[in-house]
């Protein structure tokens, strides 16, 4: 149900299918629901959108918005999760309820929905710095241990801190106090190593799965972590790399504060993808396999959450099957139908998502409102 | 209610808002309050506003606001003397104070180390601990620091500097314990606190 979100009056639909497939033409706002479903997960939706943004937009300003779903899992009992900038409320003020009842945390949210995503913006972090790649992971970390997020925090935080006592330093002359700088390293250890274990055991973790086989016959992908701090523990306890990292900062001040940065250490760590039969690095991959590769990460990562948690996710695929060829995409298909999640495809071309026919529900998206596509009918409805 | 600037009701109405807990719609509440009953609320809490700003000042030794100085607890003879619980603030003084449980004198530091913050150690008490850990008496000799500071980034910095810096002084330094809450069930906790409660075990 959506009132007042984006370009969306007000909208009730029921998607009963393990695959959601949403056909139409640019800007009638497939999108937008798909940002919808992402917003009832922890976290900002897959725009990384503010709440005062999400309000149907008219002349004299935003309207207040709510998302809500009904989400019936299996044998799970079934429960009403809602979103929205409540009516008289700040419109930068976005409240939670389950049930009816105020939702207090985050992770109180975590622990009945998941979403996931993958977007066309995504389709640049093969080009991007190390930063975007690393972001991607630490989302996909946080998805699974969600005080991943606060850790990350915390030892930016430090670093910062550092960065900015090195930088009076080397500005003022000043020499910035011993006692305080390997305060903050040691801050920067303990919180840098926790991080670094967190992405290291997800990496592993991801390779796992997709090793197993997850994503059927469609391209697997190999995911290699680049971080020095990561790499040693695999062979040192985490104790004894926290102590190398301390003693590396502070042997390395002089250099660090003529850089104006902290130069090593896990803020520095990259996320390296493979395209598994082929071998290649995801750099020298066409544009349609580095999509694969996006594909093929999601994928094991909605496997291992369904895994974890004891519940389905919702995948949100949005303007994926375009990208790929027919068989990749009949691979595709095979493998979403094959794995514990409900997953939501967008597209302009419905004809590409016939394949689908007894297995996945169509709508067509027309501006503010959803058709039920009679070329994809609810799977088992006559 | 007139909105014309100087108008004593929006001037008061304005000062409580300033406080803490206080908004403005709590604070003309407040202000209602009182003017209903000048002679009752108003004045008598003028009168104590006024006392106490006159009275109260920050405790030469560690700190706390007190009408004397030193203050009632550091003039204390039952307070064991070797012992120093090192707070952020007086809000966190008077808290531990409600439980009872320290029976040793305070420090208070005035906030936490943040380069962020513009906030250095020449910003917070640092020195004056210090000095008065240096300057101690043979019969007033500290034995033991508690820092008793926020499970946060600055106050986790702040207490390894004032570790550091404690370094060769001779006394015991010490930290408050962080883990499950007194009555606390563990399937609500975050896993932060779980793992630190985790590390922290003890013998029974």
């Amino acid at each position: 149900m959506l009132r007042d979100f984006r370009s969306y009056g007000a909208l009730t639909v029921a998607f009963t299918a393990p695959i959601v497939v949403v056909s139409g033409e640019n800007g009638v706002g497939k999108t937008n629901l798909l940002e919808a479903i992402s917003l009832l997960g922890p976290g900002r939706g897959l725009r990384g959108a503010r709440a005062a943004e999400f309000g149907r937009r008219l002349p004299e300003g935003p309207l207040p918005w709510a998302v809500a779903g009904r989400f019936e899992n299996g044998d799970w009992p079934a429960f009403d999760l809602g979103t929205g900038t409540p009516e008289g409320g700040a419109p930068e003020r976005r409240v939670f309820r389950l049930d009816g009842a105020p939702v207090r945390s985050q992770a109180e949210l975590a622990e009945r929905v998941a979403t996931l995503w993958l977007t066309p913006q995504m389709d640049r972090l093969f080009q991007d710095g190390a930063g975007d790649r690393r972001r991607f992971l630490d989302r996909l970390v946080w998805a699974l241990e969600p005080h991943h997020a606060r850790e990350v925090a915390a030892y930016e935080n430090a670093m910062a801190q550092r960065n900015r006592l090195l930088a009076a330093e080397r500005r003022e002359g000043k020499v910035a106090d011993p006692a305080w700088l390997s305060a903050l390293e040691d801050a920067m250890a303990r919180h840098g190593v926790a991080a670094a274990a967190a992405r290291r055991g997800l990496v592993g973790r991801l390779n796992a799965t997709l090793a197993g086989g997850i994503t059927g016959a469609f391209p697997a992908a190999r995911l290699d972590l680049q971080c020095g701090t990561a790499a040693a523990l695999d062979s040192q306890p985490a104790l004894a790399v926290e102590d190398e990292l301390r003693a590396a900062w502070a042997a390395n001040r002089r250099r660090d504060a003529a850089a104006g940065a902290t130069l090593e250490g896990p803020h520095r760590a990259d996320l390296l993808f493979t395209h598994v039969p082929k071998g290649l690095p995801a750099g020298l991959c066409s544009t349609g396999e580095q999509k694969a590769l996006l594909v093929a990460v999601v994928l094991a990562h909605a496997g291992l959450i369904a895994a974890s948690r004891g519940f389905a996710p919702l995948l949100l695929l949005d303007e994926v099957a375009a990208h790929l060829d027919a068989p990749r995409r009949e691979a595709l298909f095979a493998a979403l139908a094959a794995l514990p999640a409900q997953s939501f495809l967008t597209g302009t071309d419905a004809a590409i998502f016939q394949p689908l026919r007894g297995v996945a529900e169509g709508f067509l998206a027309r501006p503010g409102e959803l058709v039920p596509d009679s070329d994809l009918p609810v799977p088992g409805a006559g | 209610m007139s909105d014309w600037p100087g108008d004593p009701i929006e001037q008061l109405v304005g000062l409580l808002a300033r406080l803490p807990g206080l908004g403005r719609r709590s604070a003309r509440r407040a202000a209602l309050k009182m003017l209903m009953q000048p002679d009752r609320v108003m004045l008598p809490l003028a009168a104590a506003l006024q006392a106490a700003a006159a009275a109260v000042q920050p405790c030469r030794i560690c700190g706390n606001l007190d009408t004397r100085n030193p203050c009632g607890i550091c003039r204390d003879p039952q307070r064991d003397r070797g012992l120093i619980c090192v707070v952020e603030g007086v809000a966190e003084l008077w808290a531990l104070e409600r439980a009872h449980a320290h029976r040793g004198l305070y420090h208070v530091l005035g906030g936490t180390l943040s380069a962020l913050g513009g906030v250095g150690p020449e910003d917070l008490a640092v020195q004056p601990l210090l000095a008065r850990i240096a300057g101690a008496g043979e019969a007033e000799r500290v034995e033991e620091v508690i820092l008793a500071l926020p499970a946060t980034v600055d106050g986790a910095t702040t207490a390894h500097y004032l570790s550091d810096r404690l370094v060769g002084s001779g006394v015991r330094v010490t930290r408050l314990a962080q883990g499950v809450p007194m009555g606390g069930a563990l399937d609500v906790l975050d896993e932060g606190t779980l793992a630190a409660a985790l590390k922290a075990r003890r013998d029974l």
